[in-house]
């Protein structure tokens, strides 16, 4: 059977290479604008306790909608294609990153803050030289945990015609051909672990030496 | 030079002021405790000083200078800020932490480099081994002493400490105080220290201000605060031990006898010269001897100090001030 999918994939190299590209593009650039939006909203919201209680809880309860069903939400509002399946995917990635952002702040020891405002640094020189630095870690396991979805996602985008790897799973489905299903499948499985592998190594590069766990 | 004048703050929403009317000065080079129980008002006066908590009411003047209304990014530069909990900034190793003011204020690199080596000799850690450390590697006597390190650093002629050593066990405790005050000898800073505690207070500093309910109770040399304490409630604050905590403002080095050379009277054991009278006392009393033999730091006789001699102080200072 995986003999079958790889002799499907040896003689339609450019269908499968147009697919993952796809794939990649949609959830590259769906991570990246929700990254964009969210990580400057969730800072911001870090100063404003009130605002950030009804962001949060928004993006809390956006969590809990299914993938499927934030695309199903944008088949009538955008129709179907490429761009709503990006929307789509943006909002799916939005809340991991979101919650993130604000945790990192808000975890950040408030006596470092108070001694560096004591000490005559700027709302700004605070925000950039002790806040962002420290809540790093935090903010890229958010981006972490948007970029494994959004891979994973991706693959729903075949529903509303977004393309994608997800293309020959819904195919394999469609035509009872189990190969076809899993030229989709693993791809898709191997790319989200690759992604957590990788973002991984990003989140621990961006740790500041003196917070890393194990080295000293 | 600080002076406070008519200090006052009034928390939004809140009926009574948290600093009321208080009126302070603290002369240059000398270092003021401010003390009382929680909530009498003693951080919110400290945290106007450097505008972390901004006055209501009332005027703070550093140095001739009033600086009621200035930018409080400027001000805070010019003044040391040392908190209990320390705040080091743990994404930076101690020599960056300790350059954070001489960085902001634009101190050249080599000039920061000598001064972070400077810092860190003097609060006793070793430039060589610590510079490159970060917080988290150091124990907490050492964070302590970079976080003062780290207040010192720009040369301010003011340091503002909020219980600095308030989370740190009674040995290190106790060695802490000591280096800080050698090092305020070394180096003039006025210097306003919030305490609750009232060993500490009296260790510390040339002049204690007990407040109570954001007011001024009383305001005086600690030796002034404990023998005439201005009301019942420093009476109760500064506990009934009062005469024996004014044997610890005494070193043995100055009541001791030096005439007793020829005939010392049996000197059972020996005391440094820079302890206080009131461990003295206590190791003479633990020892159910009559005397203690003063020695210097190489261990020299200097002379004596007897159980009478101590008696006869106490007795003589019970009213010392006309």
């Amino acid at each position: 059977m995986i003999q079958a999918a790889w002799a499907y994939l040896l003689s339609h190299p450019k269908l499968f290479r147009d697919a993952l590209v796809t794939h990649l593009t949609l959830s590259g650039s769906g991570l990246a604008i929700a990254a964009i939006l969210a990580v400057p909203l969730g800072i911001l919201l870090s100063q404003s306790p009130r605002a950030a209680l009804l962001a949060i809880n928004a993006a809390n309860i956006g969590r809990t909608v299914p993938s499927l069903a934030v695309l199903a939400i944008m088949l009538p509002v955008l129709g179907t294609g490429f761009l709503p399946s990006l929307v789509a995917l943006t909002l799916l990635a939005i809340p991991p990153i979101l919650i993130n952002a604000y945790v990192g702040i808000r975890q950040v020891d408030p006596d470092a803050v108070e001694s560096a405002v004591g000490m005559g640094m700027t709302r700004l020189q605070v925000m950039a030289k002790i806040e962002l630095p420290v809540a790093l870690p935090v903010i890229s396991a958010g981006v972490r945990t948007a970029a494994v979805q959004v891979v994973a996602g991706a693959t729903l985008a075949a529903f509303i015609g977004g393309g994608g790897l997800g293309d020959f799973i819904t195919s394999g489905i469609a035509l009872m051909q189990l190969p076809l299903l899993l030229l989709g499948a693993v791809p898709i499985a191997l790319l989200a672990i690759g992604t957590e592998l990788l973002f991984h190594r990003l989140e621990r590069a961006l740790t500041p030496r003196g917070m890393r766990s194990g080295s000293s | 030079m600080i002076r406070l004048k008519s200090l006052t703050k009034i928390f939004p929403g809140q009926a009574t002021p948290a600093v009321d009317q208080l009126s302070l000065e603290v002369p240059a080079g000398q270092t003021c405790v401010l003390i009382g129980p929680s909530g009498c008002g003693k951080t919110t006066t400290l945290k106007m000083i450097n505008r972390l908590v901004e006055p209501t009411g009332g005027r703070i003047v550093v140095g001739g200078e009033d600086v009621t209304g200035m930018d409080p990014v400027a001000l805070r530069r010019r003044m040391g800020y040392v908190i209990q909990q320390i705040g080091l900034f743990p994404h930076m190793t101690i020599a960056e932490n300790i350059a954070t003011v001489p960085r902001l204020v634009g101190w050249p690199a080599a000039r920061i480099a000598a001064r972070v080596d400077e810092m860190l000799t003097l609060v006793g850690m070793d430039p060589a081994i610590h510079r490159t450390r970060y917080p988290r590697e150091l124990s907490g006597g050492q964070r302590q002493r970079v976080g003062v390190a780290r207040a010192l650093a720009g040369d301010p002629p003011v340091m503002l400490m909020d219980e600095p050593f308030g989370a740190i066990d009674p040995i290190t405790r106790g060695r802490l105080q000591n280096e800080f005050l050698k090092i305020l000898k070394a180096i003039r800073k006025t210097v306003v220290f919030v305490t609750h505690d009232v060993d500490e207070a009296i260790k510390m500093g040339d002049r204690i201000a007990i407040l109570r309910d954001g007011r001024l109770v009383q305001y005086g040399t600690p030796d002034e605060i404990l023998a005439r304490p201005a009301n019942a409630f420093v009476e109760e604050f500064v506990g009934t031990d009062r005469a024996l905590k004014r044997l610890a403002l005494v070193t043995v080095r100055e009541v001791m006898r030096t005439d007793t050379h020829a005939s010392p009277p049996r000197p059972c054991a020996s005391i440094p010269e820079d302890a206080t009278v009131k461990e003295a006392l206590s190791a003479i009393l633990a020892l159910n001897g009559e005397s203690l033999a003063v020695v210097d730091q190489e261990g020299r006789l200097l002379g004596h100090v007897t159980l009478r001699q101590i008696q006869e102080l106490v007795a003589g200072r019970s009213d010392p001030i006309p």
